[in-house]
C-alpha cells in the first residue's frame, strides 16, 4: 500500500519528496499561515475614504480574523494541485450510474461566457434582455418538442427542485379541485429525491414494491391507488434501467383515479428523441440539464431542473414565464393561480445556454444519443454478465444494476470493488441506490465511450472479479494508487456529531 | 456525431456483440404506440460555427455590464472576479466531476468544499456551515425549515419586509402546503425594521424570526434586536445575507446572537449571468448542525494516518433518510462554491477589508451627491447603509431610467419591479455600487440626476 506519510529505506528515490509532498497537497490554504500577504490589487480609491467605525459605531466590525492571507501565486498553486487529486470525465469513463457523466462539450463554455450572457443583469430593462429571453424561449420550445409538453418551466435549480416544483404544482391543481389529497406513491426502486420532495410538498409517501423483474407491480399500484393518492412518481426507465413496459396502463389507471402521473426525468438520457413522456400519458417531469443535456456538473451543481407540463398544469407554473409577441419577449408575472417563485431571479440562466448549445449541436439528430448510450450499456453488461450478479435481468437501457452477490461469497463487497476500479483508472459505479439491489454496482456509460473505453472498463471489472478470487485482499485493501487510502468514514461521522467538534477550524473566534 | 465516439463500423460490432439485428431491437419493450422512428423536429445538427454565428447574435442583443456604468444591485452585485478564476473553473478536473461521493479520487473538491464551509463560518461568525445551497432564497427558506425543526412544534414565522421580496416570495410558495404562517413586520421610517413592531409579532408560538442586514433598501439591521426578540420566545433568529462583502465592516450575524445565518455569496468573484447560476450558503451553530441540509464535508483519516476529507453527517440526506430528510436537495452550486472559495482566498484578509471600505466610500460619496442636489431626488431613508440605498425620485421612476439609458448609464432597480403591490415604495429606485464604479461613473449618474432639476 502507498503512503505518502512515512517513507521506508525500501522506497525508490523518486519518493523523496513524499513527505514535502503530502503537506502540500493535503493542506488546506487556512493550514499555511502567510501573514502579510495580498493577493488582489484595487485601483487607488478615487473618492474621499469613509470611515466605517465612526458611520457604523457599535455595528463596526474591524475585519475577518482567521481569513486567509495568500498571493496570487500561491492561491493558483493550490486550487491546481487540488484540481489534480480529482477523478473527472475528462479523465476516462465516470460509471456512477444515475449521474449520466457524460462528456461536456466545451462549445458551451464558451457560449455561456459570452458577455451578453454571463454579464447581464437579471433585473436589467427588459428591452436590454431580449437575448437572454430569446434564449430561454428557445430552449423551452426545443424541450417541448422533445418532451410533447404544453410548457415548460426553466426555473427550478436542479432535479431535486425541479421535482418540488412539479410536486407543488401538482399539489396546487388539486387545491384548485377542492381536495389537495393525502399521498404521493414513490416505488422503492426511486431515487432518495422522490419521497424527500413529496413529504416537502406536504404529502406523505406511501412505497410501491416492485414486482419481481424490478418494474411496478400493476396489482401492487391498483391496490395503493386510492381517492386519496394526488401522484404517482415514477422513473422511466427506472433506476435498474428498465423500460416500464405498462407505461400506459400504469397512466391510465393513474388518472382513473384524478391522480397525476409525474415522471423523474433523470433518466431522459435513455429515450431523448426517441420517445415523447407527454405521448406516455405523464402529466409532469423534470429534466436534470447536468445530465441529459450535458452541462457539466463541476463537483456538485449547478444544475438546472426544467419542468415540462401538460395543458391541465400551465396555469400553476412558476412565475415568471417567458412569452413572445412578434419579434419581442417580455416576463409575465401576470399568472394568479401560479405556486409562486421556486428561487431568486429566473433559474440558473447560465446552464439553460450550455444546455440549448447542446442542443443545437446535435439538432434533429439528439435520438442517437439515446441510442448509443443504450447500445453502449448493453454492451458492458454483455461484458461483465458473466462475471457479475444481475438481480434483475429485464432488457437494460442506459444503465445496468450488477450486485457484489458473488463476490460477496468471498468476503469481497460492492465498495471494495468500487475501490479497486480507482487503482485501474475509472470513477466507481453507483453503490447507494436502487436500495431494491443489495451491494449494487450501478453502472451507465453513456453514448460519450467509445469501443476501446468501454473495453478498458469492462476488462478492469472482469480482472477485479477475478481477484475476488485468487487475491481478494488486494481488493478489501483498495486503492493503492490514489492521493489519499481508505477514509473512516464512520469516524469522520463519529468526530463531526460531536458537539463544539465539528471542525475546529470552523469555531469562528465569536468577538 | 461529434460527442459519440464510436464509428459506424464500432457500432456495428457492439450491435453484433449485444445479439440484437437493429438499434430499434434495444427498445423493444418501449409500447410501440409510443416508440417514434421519425427525427425530433429540431433543425439539423449545427457545427461550432454556427453555433457561434447563431447564439453570438443571440447574446449581443443584450445589455452586458461591461459597455454600460451599472447600479443595479438588489440582491445580485458586480464585484471583481480576479482573472485566474474563470481560467482554473475550466480546469476539467474541477469542471466535469461529479458530487465527490469517493474521497481517494475527490480530495480536490473535498478541500475546496472544507475551504468554502470554513470561509462562511469565518464570515458569519457561525460554527457549522454547508457546501452551498442553490442560491440566496431558497436557502433563505431551507434555514426557516431548520428553525422550524429545531424548535418543534410551533408554527409562526416572523419576516422583516426589508427582506428582498423574491425571498419573501419563496417562503410563500415552499410553505404553502405546511400548517405555518406568515407574519411580515414593517420597515419604520428610518428604512429599518420597526424594532417595537417586530419584538410585538413575536410570540410563544414563533419559531423563527428573519432580518436581512443591508435590508432590501440597502439599510443595515441590527441583528441583536432580531436575536433578543427570537430568544424572548424561545425562536430562533435567521440572518440573512446577500451582499456579503458588508461583512468586512460589519457585525458578523453570529457575533450578534443571530442562529442561523444564510444567504447569497454571489458577490465573491461570480458573473451575474442573469441571475444564475449563483451560490447560496447557510451556516448555524453547533447545536443546529443535525438539522442543517445539503452536504457536508468533513475531516477523515486514512489506514495511514494521513488525514484528508469526507462528506459526513449524511444521515441527514435523502440518499440514505428519503421522506425523512432534512431537505431534498441533492446537486447544489459545487463549480460556483469554488469560484467563491478561490475569490475569497486570493481577496484575503486584507482584500476583503479594503473591497468593503471602497465600496462604502463610493456609496457614501454618492450619497452626499444626491443630498447636494437641488431637484426631485432624495436619500429615502435615514438609516446607515453600506453599499446601495434607496432614491426616492420626485419625477416617474421610467424618466429616471430612460435618462440615464441614452448616457449608457443603468441607473438602478425600480423597487417596483421587486414589489409592484408595494405602493407606499413606488417612487424607489434601488442604486448600487461597487468598487468597479468608477469616479466618473458616480459623476455621471449625478448629472443625470440633476439635468431634473
Ligand atoms: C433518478 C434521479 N432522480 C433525481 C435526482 C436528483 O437530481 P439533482 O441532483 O439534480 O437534484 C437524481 C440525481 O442526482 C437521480 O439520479
Amino acid at each position: 500500500m502507498s503512503d505518502h506519510g512515512t517513507l521506508t529505506p525500501t522506497e525508490p528515490l523518486v519518493r523523496a519528496d513524499a513527505r514535502l509532498d503530502q503537506r502540500r497537497r493535503f493542506g488546506s490554504l487556512f493550514d499555511a499561515p502567510r501573514a502579510g500577504r495580498v493577493g488582489v490589487v484595487l485601483p487607488p480609491l478615487d473618492v474621499p475614504e469613509a470611515d466605517p467605525a465612526a458611520l457604523y459605531g457599535k455595528a463596526h466590525r474591524p475585519g475577518v480574523e482567521g481569513e486567509v492571507e495568500a498571493s496570487e501565486v500561491d492561491v493558483v498553486r493550490h486550487f491546481t494541485r487540488l484540481s489534480q487529486m480529482n477523478f473527472s470525465i475528462d479523465t476516462a469513463l465516470y460509471s456512477l450510474g444515475s449521474c449520466t457523466m457524460k462528456h461536456n462539450p466545451r462549445i458551451n463554455e464558451e457560449i455561456a461566457r459570452l458577455a451578453g450572457f454571463n454579464d447581464a443583469h437579471p433585473y436589467a430593462p427588459v428591452h436590454l434582455a431580449q437575448g437572454n429571453l430569446e434564449l430561454m424561449w428557445r430552449l423551452e420550445e426545443a424541450l417541448k418538442v422533445l418532451t410533447g409538453f404544453a410548457r415548460v418551466t426553466l426555473q427550478p435549480s436542479a432535479g431535486a427542485n425541479g421535482e418540488l416544483a412539479g410536486a407543488l404544482m401538482i399539489r396546487a391543481a388539486h387545491v384548485k379541485a377542492g381536495n389537495a389529497r393525502k399521498h404521493v406513491l414513490v416505488p422503492d426502486s426511486a431515487h432518495g429525491t422522490n419521497p424527500a420532495t413529496a413529504h416537502f410538498a406536504g404529502y406523505s409517501v406511501v412505497e410501491l414494491a416492485s414486482s419481481r423483474r424490478g418494474t411496478l407491480e400493476l396489482s401492487e399500484l391498483e391496490a395503493k391507488l386510492t381517492e386519496d393518492v394526488a401522484a404517482l412518481m415514477v422513473t422511466v426507465p427506472n433506476t435498474l434501467g428498465v423500460f416500464e413496459e405498462h407505461i400506459l396502463e400504469v397512466a391510465k389507471l393513474v388518472h382513473a383515479k384524478g391522480a397525476y402521473l409525474y415522471l423523474d426525468g433523470a433518466n431522459f438520457n435513455a429515450f431523448v428523441g426517441k420517445v415523447r413522456p407527454a405521448d406516455m400519458g405523464v402529466d409532469v417531469m423534470h429534466m436534470n440539464l447536468h445530465k441529459t443535456f450535458s452541462t457539466p456538473h463541476g463537483g456538485g451543481g449547478p444544475g438546472a431542473g426544467p419542468v415540462g407540463v401538460g395543458a391541465s398544469l400551465v396555469p400553476f407554473l412558476p412565475v415568471p414565464t417567458v412569452e413572445r409577441a412578434g419579434d419581442a419577449f417580455r416576463l409575465d408575472f401576470d399568472r394568479p393561480d401560479s405556486i409562486g417563485k421556486m428561487r431568486a431571479f429566473y433559474g440558473n440562466f447560465g446552464v439553460l445556454v450550455r444546455a440549448l448549445t447542446y442542443i443545437l449541436s446535435y439538432g434533429h439528430s439528439i435520438h442517437e444519443v439515446a441510442e448509443n448510450a443504450v447500445l453502449n450499456a448493453n454492451y458492458l453488461r454483455k461484458r461483465l454478465e458473466p462475471f457479475y450478479h444481475l438481480k434483475y435481468d429485464a432488457p437494460s437501457y442506459h444503465e445496468i444494476v450488477f450486485s457484489d452477490h458473488r463476490q460477496a461469497a468471498m468476503g469481497v463487497h460492492n465498495i471494495d470493488i468500487a475501490k479497486r476500479l480507482m487503482d485501474f483508472g475509472f470513477h466507481p459505479p453507483t453503490m447507494s441506490f436502487p436500495l431494491i439491489v443489495p451491494g449494487a454496482l450501478m453502472i451507465e456509460p453513456t453514448e460519450s465511450e467509445g469501443k476501446d473505453e468501454l473495453d478498458a472498463f469492462a476488462d478492469a471489472m472482469i480482472a477485479i472479479a477475478k481477484e475476488c478470487e485468487t487475491s481478494p485482499g488486494i481488493v478489501t485493501s483498495a486503492p493503492h494508487t490514489t492521493p489519499i487510502g481508505r477514509l473512516d468514514e464512520a469516524g469522520a461521522a463519529r468526530e463531526a456529531s460531536r458537539p463544539g467538534n465539528f471542525a475546529p477550524v470552523l469555531r469562528a473566534p465569536v468577538r | 456525431m461529434r460527442y459519440i465516439p464510436n464509428s459506424p463500423a464500432e457500432r456495428e460490432a457492439l450491435l453484433a456483440a449485444v445479439g440484437a439485428a437493429s438499434i430499434d431491437d434495444l427498445f423493444a419493450t418501449v409500447p410501440r404506440a409510443v416508440y417514434r422512428t421519425e427525427p425530433p423536429g429540431l433543425p439539423p445538427p449545427a457545427s461550432e460555427i454556427e453555433v457561434r454565428r447563431d447564439l453570438g447574435r443571440v447574446a449581443a442583443k443584450n445589455a452586458h455590464l461591461g459597455e454600460w456604468t451599472s447600479f443595479l444591485g438588489a440582491g445580485l452585485y458586480s464585484h471583481h472576479a480576479p482573472a485566474f478564476v474563470s481560467q482554473l473553473l475550466l480546469r476539467g478536473e474541477f469542471l466535469t466531476s461529479y458530487t465527490p461521493y469517493q474521497p481517494e479520487v475527490s480530495q480536490g473538491t473535498l478541500t475546496a468544499i472544507w475551504e468554502f464551509q470554513t470561509h462562511i463560518a469565518l464570515l458569519t461568525g457561525m460554527d457549522v456551515a454547508n457546501a452551498s445551497m442553490y442560491e440566496g432564497a431558497s436557502a433563505f427558506v431551507e434555514a426557516v425549515l431548520m428553525a422550524e425543526r429545531l424548535t418543534k412544534k410551533k408554527t409562526k414565522v416572523v419576516v422583516s419586509a426589508g427582506l428582498h421580496p423574491e425571498y419573501r416570495q419563496c417562503l410563500r410558495t415552499y410553505l404553502v402546503n405546511f400548517p405555518f404562517t406568515i407574519v411580515e413586520v414593517p420597515l419604520g421610517k428610518d428604512g429599518a425594521t420597526e424594532a417595537g413592531a417586530l419584538a410585538a409579532a413575536v410570540d410563544d408560538d414563533t419559531f423563527a424570526v428573519c432580518v436581512q442586514s443591508p435590508n432590501v433598501f440597502g439599510v443595515v439591521e441590527g441583528w441583536k434586536a432580531a436575536a433578543d426578540a427570537a430568544h424572548a420566545h424561545g425562536a430562533l433568529a435567521i440572518g440573512v445575507v446577500n451582499e456579503m462583502f458588508s461583512l468586512a465592516v460589519l457585525e458578523a450575524p453570529g457575533a450578534s446572537g443571530v442562529d442561523i445565518a444564510c444567504g447569497e455569496a454571489a458577490s465573491f468573484g461570480l458573473a451575474p449571468s442573469f441571475g444564475g447560476p449563483l451560490v447560496g450558503f447557510l451556516a448555524c451553530r453547533d447545536a443546529g448542525k443535525r438539522q442543517i441540509p445539503g452536504r457536508l464535508a468533513g475531516r477523515a483519516t486514512d489506514a495511514g494516518g494521513r488525514s484528508g476529507f469526507c462528506l459526513t453527517l449524511s444521515t441527514r440526506e435523502q440518499h440514505i433518510r428519503r421522506e425523512k430528510a432534512t431537505s431534498n436537495i441533492c446537486t447544489n452550486q459545487g463549480l460556483f462554491a469554488l469560484a467563491a472559495t478561490m475569490t475569497l482566498s486570493v481577496l484575503g484578509k486584507h482584500g476583503l477589508r479594503e473591497t468593503a471600505v471602497q465600496c462604502l466610500s463610493k456609496a457614501e460619496y454618492l450619497k452626499a451627491g444626491i443630498r447636494a442636489l437641488p431637484g426631485p431626488f432624495s436619500v429615502a431613508f435615514a438609516g446607515k447603509t453600506f453599499n446601495e440605498f434607496a432614491l426616492h425620485c420626485g419625477v416617474p421612476v421610467h424618466e429616471v431610467l430612460r435618462r440615464a439609458e441614452a448616457k449608457k448609464i443603468l441607473a438602478g432597480v425600480p423597487y417596483a419591479r421587486l414589489e409592484p403591490a408595494a405602493s407606499a415604495y413606488r417612487d424607489l429606485l434601488l442604486v448600487a455600487v461597487t468598487e468597479r464604479t468608477p469616479r466618473s461613473g458616480l459623476d455621471a449618474l449625478l448629472d443625470t440626476l440633476r439635468s431634473f432639476s
